[in-house]
């Protein structure tokens, strides 16, 4: 798991031979050509978000629909700030702990399905593994009537609480998938200077964790800042997520093109940002979220 | 709970998994919490929305009795709801096939080290960092259905470039409406996919090509015989995953075109309408329709993953 695409060295041998030169100039060419064909249409979408986003009222008009704003204005993106600034606090304070809890305790279970086992692991993990993929459609209607029961207030709350309980499978895989590749030996060497489980697990296990922990923290933190359906059911958009929030403001009666594109943006900054900057890290927690490690 | 689980006694007992000989108690302590959330929030709550959906319970009060299988009965009688399922049938179908046939063809094309290949690789990764809510505020402005003179969003860009003949409804053709949800959705997640296969190409050793090309084949004999046949694991993977995505369509839909459309309705956003109408039983009935749907697509996948385990 946790293959990084980008460090591949390729034989120079390989990459020089002569048979075929000129099928592969014309091989070359056709590739370039495609890749950059490919990357416009991707970025087609983000252009048009960005433009339209600094146009006036009465520039966002059909005809002008892809030329670049004929004035640069950010009414658009206050309108949007307006609207969005208290949901993206909410956000914040919901997706933060959600995905925290539910690392570690990814982290502790992990470690118990690999490396601490118990008869029937296999059997538990597995039973854990297809809470990842129920559509969650099948729960919802008891869900509410439960969290209700429990008494746990709607929105950051509730949705700390469904992000936590949700995210436990996929952090549990992870994190079992990456400690399945750490040396056995290192744990029965602990085992036999007699260290019980709790002590191998802070002392061994957990300060090699850093990579798992990343990954996992990123995931949990996308997939709850992106999340709508959970939102939906249990919060309003006067205390929901961004995603409630900038729906409210995009559907709205009055179509605000350049404040909904705005707050597409804005609502997207923090998963972009943390795209970016950890984005190999990212690309590991999709093979480890998919491909068996 | 420290671990110190008096375990000498059973020494010489057979060694489970990896590591044997110490005591099962710490371990099971130490899971039991998640074990007891996963039973109750996804095990207990199926089963008793299983329950929901066989009483009579029409409106936000309590169930008026046992109504067997009355509910199913009635959505699969209902025009609209299988008018739910062919949607998603073909949704399903058309993203599978887009993101499958892109992600792979852009692996490939990277695959052998391309100059600005980790550009590339962002660019086409990108969208699935992004809301589906936040991109389809996009989309419903690029799949804006009006034609000629009115046409904007693409329809506009098809009318620049003389392509009038690819200007269309998008979205709102009652038959065809909804592969018009999927090209976003292929947009989102092709980059994924990609970099499923990226790293299916990156782990398939060096020395098979060099085999290969010893046994003098052609690079197309290379990559149709040798590489291609070891990414299936892979593009197994990619089904299981995009699929069982496929199948809970909801916030594109209800970000483009809004809850209360009909060419775009699929059983997650019916499910939704009859829960805001206080239909608990009806919805409840969808809910579980979905996961059997959703669960003959992954029940076969965890049960060969579980014996792979079995078997390391």
């Amino acid at each position: 798991m946790t293959t990084d695409v980008t460090t591949d060295a390729i034989p120079a041998a390989v990459a020089t031979r002569i048979p075929g030169e000129r099928s592969r100039g014309v091989w070359r060419t056709v590739k370039y050509v495609l890749l950059i064909l490919f990357a416009l249409v991707i970025l087609l979408p983000a252009y048009v978000l960005f433009v339209t986003s600094f146009k006036g009222l009465g520039d966002a008009t059909p005809a002008n629909a892809w030329k670049l704003p004929e004035s640069w204005e950010t009414a658009g993106w206050s309108r949007a700030w307006e609207q969005l600034g208290p949901a993206l606090g909410r956000t914040f304070a919901m997706v933060i702990p959600a995905s925290i809890i539910s690392s570690v305790l990814g982290s502790m279970n992990g470690f118990v399905l690999s490396k601490w086992r118990f008869p029937g692991a296999d059997v538990v993990f597995t039973l854990i593994l297809f809470g990842m993929f129920i559509p969650y459609q099948a729960v919802m209607v008891p869900l509410v009537q439960l969290m209700s029961n429990l008494g746990v207030p709607s929105g950051v709350p509730s949705l700390i609480v469904l992000h936590v309980v949700y995210g436990l499978p996929i952090t549990t895989l992870i994190f079992r998938n990456y400690y399945a590749g750490v040396p056995v030996e290192l744990v029965e060497a602990a085992r036999v200077d007699g260290a019980g489980m709790l002590r191998t697990y802070g002392s061994i296990i957990l300060p090699i964790s850093a990579p798992a922990f990343v990954v996992v923290l990123m995931w949990q933190f996308t997939s709850a800042w992106n999340d709508y359906l959970f939102a939906l059911f249990f919060s309003t958009s006067r205390n929901g997520p961004v995603t409630i929030a900038l729906n409210f403001l995009a559907s709205g009666q009055l179509q605000d093109y350049s404040a909904s594109m705005a707050g597409a943006l804005i609502a997207s900054v923090p998963t972009l940002i943390i795209y970016i900057l950890l984005g190999r890290y990212f690309v590991g927690g999709l093979m480890a979220g998919s491909v068996k490690g | 709970m420290s671990s110190t689980v008096p375990s000498t006694a059973r020494r010489p007992r057979r060694a489970r998994g990896r590591i044997g000989g110490h005591g099962w108690v710490a371990p099971v302590l130490l899971i039991l919490p998640t074990v007891i959330v996963i039973g109750v929030f996804v095990y207990g709550l199926i089963g008793s929305n299983i329950h929901t959906s066989l009483q009579d319970r029409h409106n936000i009060g309590p169930s008026q009795g046992f109504a067997g299988l009355e509910n199913y009965r009635d959505l699969f009688t209902d025009d609209d709801f299988i008018y739910s399922l062919r949607n998603l049938l073909l949704y399903t179908a058309t993203f599978l096939v887009g993101t499958l046939c892109l992600g792979f063809l852009w692996a490939w094309l990277l695959e052998r080290k391309a100059r600005g290949e980790s550009l590339f690789r962002a660019i086409y990764l990108f969208p699935m960092a992004v809301s589906f809510v936040a991109s389809g505020v996009v989309w419903r402005w690029l799949l804006n259905n009006a034609e000629g003179d009115r046409a904007s969003g693409l329809n506009r860009l098809f009318g620049t470039l003389h392509l009038d003949f690819l200007q269309n409804p998008w979205w709102t053709n009652e038959r065809w409406g909804i592969l018009a949800i999927a090209v976003p959705a292929i947009w989102q997640l092709s980059g994924y996919v990609m970099a499923l296969f990226l790293a299916g190409f990156r782990g398939i050793p060096e020395e098979l090509r060099e085999a290969a090309r010893m046994d003098g084949a052609s690079e197309w004999q290379l990559y149709r015989h040798v590489l291609f046949p070891q990414l299936s694991p892979v593009a197994l993977s990619a089904i299981i995953i995009i699929g069982h995505m496929s199948l809970k369509v909801f916030d594109l839909i209800m970000a483009i075109a809004g809850q209360t459309n009909y060419t775009t309705q699929v059983p997650a956003t019916q499910m939704w309408i009859e829960f805001t109408r206080g239909d608990y039983a009806k919805s409840a009935a969808i809910g579980t329709i979905l996961l059997v749907i959703v669960a003959i697509l992954i029940v076969p996948y965890l049960v060969s993953t579980y014996r792979q385990e079995r078997r390391r």
